[in-house]
């Protein structure tokens, strides 16, 4: 080689290395070269490619089934690649076994933490490595001073002898970080860490990210949510159907690109604007008070409209939507629909009024698990699918069921499938098509399209839209600001249990409502 | 102290221990007899045979498994090895049919642990399954009938005592006989194992999370294995002590026997579904059912009125279990 071109190549090396913004090294700790993987027939990877540099913080986004956690699983060893290679500390592997890619640094923290809940926290933190070294019996004192010594790294304070399962989700994450960065991690991937946390977890969760990032730790951070995306990472891959769909550095991206990557689509995002409001109003709520969880709450709600509330974890939306739906006794105060006084103690008085309430979690308050969708969907009008001595019409039955199979696009093939067979967003449209059966005023939805993907959250926004413009009135309750700034044309902030103010679309940017929510905090 | 106080509250050892006392109480007052040297030692005693079933039972029902064939692979082991010793005569010393016994054990017990390990059905379906398969073979196959005459060595071993305790008012002895060395010694196996390896912190693991388990690098298939296997071996040592005491085999003794076993390790607070349950507890909850078995008699109860009081503890035992998983989850619900 010509000494010229030598210098050359040093020089782009060195070049490399620091033009990173954040002065990071441009080398790689982890590359994925062109992976092929699939299980019979199906593909679950098509080509992939990824790369992640020394101390960066990347993320990897995709829709469910898009081959993130088969990318994951190769990447640590548990599932053998068809063709291509991942190249670790510069070494080719086309098969890697799981403790290979441990020596090699890598840690998996998988979503469900993979925790032991009955054992002590000393335990959790210590068995790995104590196995690792092939360990056959148990010295308590070296369990103790491995788990002191990984908790310290990260500053985290706990009991040792805390019982796993006593303890709240953001430290059990933080137990498993601290498990993870024993065997002098280099690559930890993270599997949806954020899933369980609350909004302030997640803060601290991703200081902690930006300390191992300091230390030269690359972090793989699994997520499909955009704001995560855009706060934590340097640059980002998203897959799709088992193939690269996009890679690049996040500044690049913006909400739109994010979306038609992730699912091919394009999307028209249009804020809502109502048709039509009523006169008066559908719902007045006046003086509204629930011991020590909220006081004075007043609003009125019109049909056409989609009212938005928004507050954080604790300031009482979620137990306002309950009083509204008659699941809470105790209230004072007003409640009045088509401006009628009406007393909503029990949840059948709400349902009486016309009030529909879709809760927070879906899965456990929602819907039957164990039943079909079709039941599902007819549950709450099935006193009015009967004939004369009151036993179930078939016809009536079949009838209603396509009906909200075909108007909300309820992707299955056959409506007597088990609800569970369902994605979250189609799921989400059978609680929906559950309380529109019943022809409803008001509909109020606690967090809507949590756990949805990108596409069922557009088309559910669009079916919401439509009910509104179908003169009903709509209350959506949600802490995902974007999605409340989008959907609803009036929004209430609320916190410590009071309204403390109220915007029309338009008046107010995201950056305004997250800083009124978190003022004083 | 009143966190320690409340730590006790949540264990069933500490009701467990609370019934005990009474029961003791009720029996000393109405017979006087409960604290008597001699019962004392008769209630032990008894406990030899139920605690060896309980010991392999329990580090099963640590894992989150069950197995409720153990009764029928210790007749199953003890008729073929009984009948051989009696085919040849035998003459020797008392480990022969003891190892014997204890390898056929070990054998059935690997079948329960490779069926398990391998297809992952639920263990009580195949545990139930090869019960009637092991049934089956010693009555059908093997005609297993009773042999009301043990060989000499095995008769001289059942009877044998350790020690012997003489009540002086009632002039009645008790015998705490010479296998309970071996009852000693795997009370003292068990523990060293749960407590001091690895191993055994992999049955709790195991119980606790098994995905977890295996990611973590315990070898989970082996874990359980080994135990099904295990618990097979002591099955058919304390089927054999059994028998060697009551002086005859019998091949329908110990059908129906594995309730009580269940209930008592259930009693002492090991945790049905897996992860939690501590020796000390399989030790009283067993206590308490040898108990309710021996002396209710002393409390001038009708003996019928046994399997009720039996049935009634295992209520209790679950419904305290029930309780507490119930308690737990509240309290995780309040710090998430």
């Amino acid at each position: 080689m010509p000494i010229s071109a030598r210098v050359f190549l040093i020089d782009t090396r060195v070049a490399q290395q620091y033009c990173h913004g954040k002065g990071v090294f441009m080398e790689s700790c982890l590359k994925v070269v062109d992976v092929y993987k699939s299980f019979g027939a199906v593909k679950a990877l098509n080509g992939i490619n990824l790369e992640i540099r020394k101390g960066e913080i990347h993320c990897l986004a995709g829709e469910n089934g898009c081959g993130k956690s088969t990318l994951i699983k190769i990447i640590s060893g548990i599932y053998q690649l068809d063709s291509g290679h991942i190249e670790l500390a510069g070494k080719q592997y086309t098969q890697i076994a799981p403790i290979e890619s441990i020596m090699n640094g890598v840690q998996v923290i998988y979503q469900d933490l993979s925790i032991f809940p009955n054992l002590p926290v000393f335990e959790n933190i210590a068995f790995n490595s104590e196995l690792a070294k092939k360990k056959k019996l148990v010295n308590r004192k070296e369990l103790r001073s491995i788990a002191q010594a990984a908790v310290e790294k990260i500053d985290f304070k706990v009991d040792m002898d805390a019982l796993m399962g006593d303890l709240s989700v953001a430290d059990k994450q933080l137990v498993a970080i601290s498990r993870a960065l024993i065997n002098d991690a280099k690559l930890i991937i993270m599997d949806e860490p954020t899933t369980a946390l609350t909004k302030r977890e997640v803060s601290s969760l991703f200081k902690t990210i930006r300390d191992l990032q300091q230390r030269g730790i690359s972090i793989l951070f699994v997520s499909h949510k955009l704001n995560e995306v855009f706060e934590i990472s340097d640059r980002f891959t998203i897959l799709r159907n088992g193939e690269n769909a996009y890679s690049g550095t996040t500044g690049e991206l913006d909400e739109n690109k994010f979306a038609y990557y992730m699912t091919g689509r394009e999307f028209a995002y249009e804020t809502f604007a109502p048709l039509k409001l009523s006169e008066k109003p559908v719902l007045e709520v006046s003086k509204l008070s629930l011991n020590n969880v909220f006081q004075d709450i007043n609003f009125s709600l019109y049909k056409g409209e989609i009212l938005g509330i928004t507050g954080l974890l604790g300031s009482g939306r979620t137990e306002l939507a309950l009083s509204l739906f008659g699941a809470v006794k105790e209230i004072d105060g007003d409640i009045r629909v088509n401006g009628k006084k009406v007393k909503l103690r029990k949840i059948r008085h709400a349902i009486q009024n016309g009030i529909g309430y879709v809760p927070e979690d879906r899965l456990s308050e929602g819907l039957f698990l164990q039943q079909s969708i079709g039941e599902n969907i007819i549950i709450s009008k099935i006193d009015q699918l009967t004939n004369k001595v009151k036993i179930l019409n078939k016809k009536l039955r079949k009838a209603e069921i396509e009906k909200w199979v075909k108007n909300l696009a309820i992707a299955t093939p056959n409506p007597s499938n088990a609800v569970t067979t369902l994605s979250g967003g189609n799921q989400q449209r059978v609680v929906l098509a559950k309380w529109l059966s019943r022809n409803l005023d008001v509909l109020i939805l606690n967090g809507p399209t949590v756990g949805v993907d990108i596409a069922s959250k557009y088309d559910i926004h669009q079916i919401l839209k439509k009910l509104a413009a179908e003169q009903m009135g709509l209350i959506v309750i949600s802490d995902d600001i974007p999605e409340i700034l989008r959907l609803c044309n009036r929004i209430l902030i609320m916190k410590d249990g009071r309204l403390t103010g109220e915007f029309q679309q338009g008046d107010v940017t995201e950056k305004e409502i997250s800083d009124l929510l978190l003022a004083g905090i | 102290m009143k966190k320690t106080f409340d730590k006790l509250l949540r264990k069933n050892e500490f009701y467990i221990f609370l019934v005990i006392i009474v029961v003791g109480l009720a029996i000393q007052f109405r017979s006087g007899q409960f604290f008597a040297s001699n019962n004392l030692v008769d209630i032990f005693s008894a406990m030899i045979v139920p605690h060896l079933f309980g010991l392999g039972l329990f580090m099963i029902i640590v894992t989150g498994g069950i197995d409720i064939s153990f009764p029928a692979i210790a007749s199953l082991s003890c008729y073929i090895t009984t009948k051989v010793m009696i085919d040849t005569n035998f003459n020797g010393s008392i480990l022969v049919p003891l190892i014997m016994a204890g390898a056929i054990g070990w054998i059935l017990g690997m079948l329960n642990g490779f069926l398990v390990v391998k297809f992952n059905f639920p263990a009580l379906i195949i545990t139930l399954g090869t019960q009637s398969i092991f049934r089956g073979i010693n009555q059908g196959v093997l005609g297993a009938v009773q042999l009301p005459i043990l060989p000499e060595t095995m008769a001289k071993f059942g009877l044998e005592p350790l020690f012997k305790v003489v009540n002086r008012t009632s002039g009645l002895t008790s015998v705490m006989p010479i296998a309970a060395i071996i009852w000693v010694l795997a009370i003292v196996f068990v523990f060293l194992v749960m407590r001091f390896t690895m191993f055994g912190r992999g049955i709790y693991a195991t119980g606790g999370n098994e995905v977890s388990a295996e990611r973590a690098g315990f070898n989970v298939k082996k874990i359980k294995f080994l135990i099904y296997s295990f618990n097979g071996l002591l099955a058919s040592i304390g089927g054999f002590i059994y028998f060697c005491r009551m002086g005859q085999y019998e091949p329908t003794n110990l059908i129906g026997m594995e309730m009580t076993i269940i209930a008592g390790v259930i009693l002492g607070g090991t945790a049905l579904t897996g992860g939690k349950g501590s020796l000390f507890g399989v030790f009283i909850g067993t206590f308490l059912m040898v108990l309710v078995d021996n002396s209710l008699i002393l409390l001038g109860v009708p003996s019928f009125w046994k399997t009720f009081a039996t049935g009634l503890l295992i209520l209790i035992g679950v419904g305290i279990s029930a309780l507490q998983v119930k308690r737990a989850s509240n309290r995780y619900g309040k710090s998430s």
